[in-house]
């Protein structure tokens, strides 16, 4: 019994079913958006706390934002049995790292920075993608680069990478992301950031069959390390008169 | 076959998955692609003296949200609504040519059409273009013969009088709550706060149900619709 994370399934399993190359499954506890931007105390990050079983809000209270070290957060949509193999993999890493560090005082020499966090996902992903077998999600790691610079990074089911100043997925990447990047400035400040990840998340709640308007939201810090907050409930507006007035009257158009 | 080959390849018959799931909802299998749906939660209660509807306000293409305030309660004629489930093109024409007939009957006749007529007349429309449609309605009104009176019209065209009528892909995760919530003869408060409570569980859990609650409690005195905004529903998101 393999307890890997890289096998993939077990060999056994693989021989007496030769049809091992149809083994790419559909997911079903899903989880919806993960948005991150930086700003200029470290990372953010956001998801809401819902994983869905098809269309049914099964899960209301599902944490999709990970710390993996004190240093490295980590936030993932898509399959969550596969988003929580992988935190348990990487956490599982990190204590590995800290009980064989070269000294067991020096806290930080141990640690992965995000960078090579991000790297390593890039690896298993792309491992598990040869194999048709993927971990059927999109990561998002954040966290600070060995340098010392701000890192935010990408990973997704078939080890697709690429780093930038905001990351958003899933249904963020097409309402989200268009609001990222008109907003988005070199250097903003906490709140502004956090203000502008809450309009986002409200944005989605609003057009995502799959979202909830409960969400958590985190950030990295080279101080403070992660910090994740409790989950919260957004306010949302539904008092626009164009809403109230009833369409599919007599003479209606039919309301739709 | 090479009948002098060491392993003989075995016939594969097709390997039953364990666990097939499309990643479609049995309310959006038959769309076509790009098609709108009302994957909804809708409901009636009749009570002494007229009928409460209610509806939820989503609609989806797919996972997105193309309206979120949308209206699902038409109005039939005077004193009969509908609540439509399904898709949005084939409801809008499905109410459009109800309205037409009603209309004209209410003039041929001289009076207001019953509810059962109303009825019975989507149910013709349904079942003689059962294979073309994919509509779930239910409709409800005050007459002066039945006074409040429920029918649910689900896919196929069946044409079925209830006590009280659930519809729509949300309307499964409130069937317990329903059947414990229920009573004969409720008041038209109760009924009304029975509706918005069901409704909003609904919404709570259904991915293609959500937004606010519209209803229009039908008496002989008239219709008075109510809205109840996303931010103040009894249960919920």
């Amino acid at each position: 019994m393999s307890l890997s994370l890289s096998a993939g399934g077990s060999v056994r399993a693989a021989s007496a079913n030769s049809n091992a190359s149809q083994r790419t499954r559909q997911p079903i506890v899903t989880g919806t958006s993960v948005l991150a931007i930086k700003y200029n105390g470290g990372v953010m990050m956001t998801a809401d706390t819902l994983c869905s079983y098809g269309s049914m809000a099964k899960y209301k209270d599902a944490r999709r934002l990970q710390s993996i070290n004190p240093k490295t957060l980590i936030g993932g949509g898509g399959e969550y049995s596969d988003f929580q193999a992988v935190t348990e993999l990487l956490k599982r890493n990190a204590l590995e790292d800290k009980c064989t560090a070269d000294s067991l005082y020096d806290e930080d020499a141990s640690e992965e920075c995000a960078r090579e966090v991000w790297n390593y996902l890039r690896a298993v992903m792309y491992n598990r993608r040869n194999k048709m077998n993927p971990l059927w999600n999109d990561l998002v790691v954040a966290g600070f680069s060995a340098q010392g610079d701000s890192f935010l990074g990408f990973v997704d089911k078939i080890g697709t990478t690429y780093e930038d100043n905001y990351i958003a997925t899933g249904f963020g990447s097409y309402l989200a992301m268009p609001i990222l990047r008109e907003k988005y400035r070199e250097g903003m400040t906490e709140g502004e950031a956090r203000a502008l990840l809450e309009d986002c998340m409200k944005v989605l709640f609003y057009r995502d069959c799959r979202a909830l308007n409960r969400i958590q939201i985190a950030k990295v810090t080279k101080d403070e390390g992660v910090l994740i907050s409790d989950p919260y409930e957004l306010e949302t507006d539904w008092s626009s008169a164009a809403f109230i007035t009833p369409k599919a009257t007599l003479d209606g158009d039919g309301g739709w | 076959m090479n009948q002098f080959a060491y392993h003989q390849q075995q016939m594969q018959a097709p390997m039953p998955m364990s666990y097939q799931h499309d990643g479609k909802s049995a309310e959006t299998r038959n769309l076509k692609p790009g098609e709108l749906s009302t994957g909804t939660t809708i409901m009636a209660i009749p009570f002494e003296g007229g009928v409460v509807l209610g509806a939820d306000s989503r609609t989806s293409t797919g996972t997105y949200i193309a309206n979120r305030v949308s209206d699902k309660l038409a109005q039939l004629h005077d004193h009969i609504w509908c609540c439509r489930s399904g898709s949005a093109a084939d409801t809008q024409a499905l109410t459009d040519y109800v309205r037409h007939y009603l209309s004209q009957l209410a003039i041929e006749t001289g009076r207001a059409p019953t509810v059962k007529t109303a009825a019975h007349l989507m149910r013709r429309l349904c079942y003689e273009n059962k294979d073309n449609l994919m509509a779930g309605v239910i409709i409800g009104g005050w007459d002066p013969v039945e006074k409040g009176s429920v029918y649910n019209i689900p896919l196929g065209g069946t044409c079925i009088k209830m006590p009280f009528a659930i519809g729509g892909s949300g309307s499964t995760y409130i069937y317990g709550l329903v059947d414990s919530m229920y009573s004969e003869g409720m008041t038209e408060e109760e009924a009304h706060t029975c509706v918005k409570k069901a409704i909003s569980h609904a919404m709570a859990r259904d991915g293609s149900s959500g937004g606010v609650i519209r209803t229009v409690v039908v008496k002989e005195s008239g219709n008075a619709r109510e809205y109840v905004p996303g931010n103040a529903l009894p249960f919920g998101p």
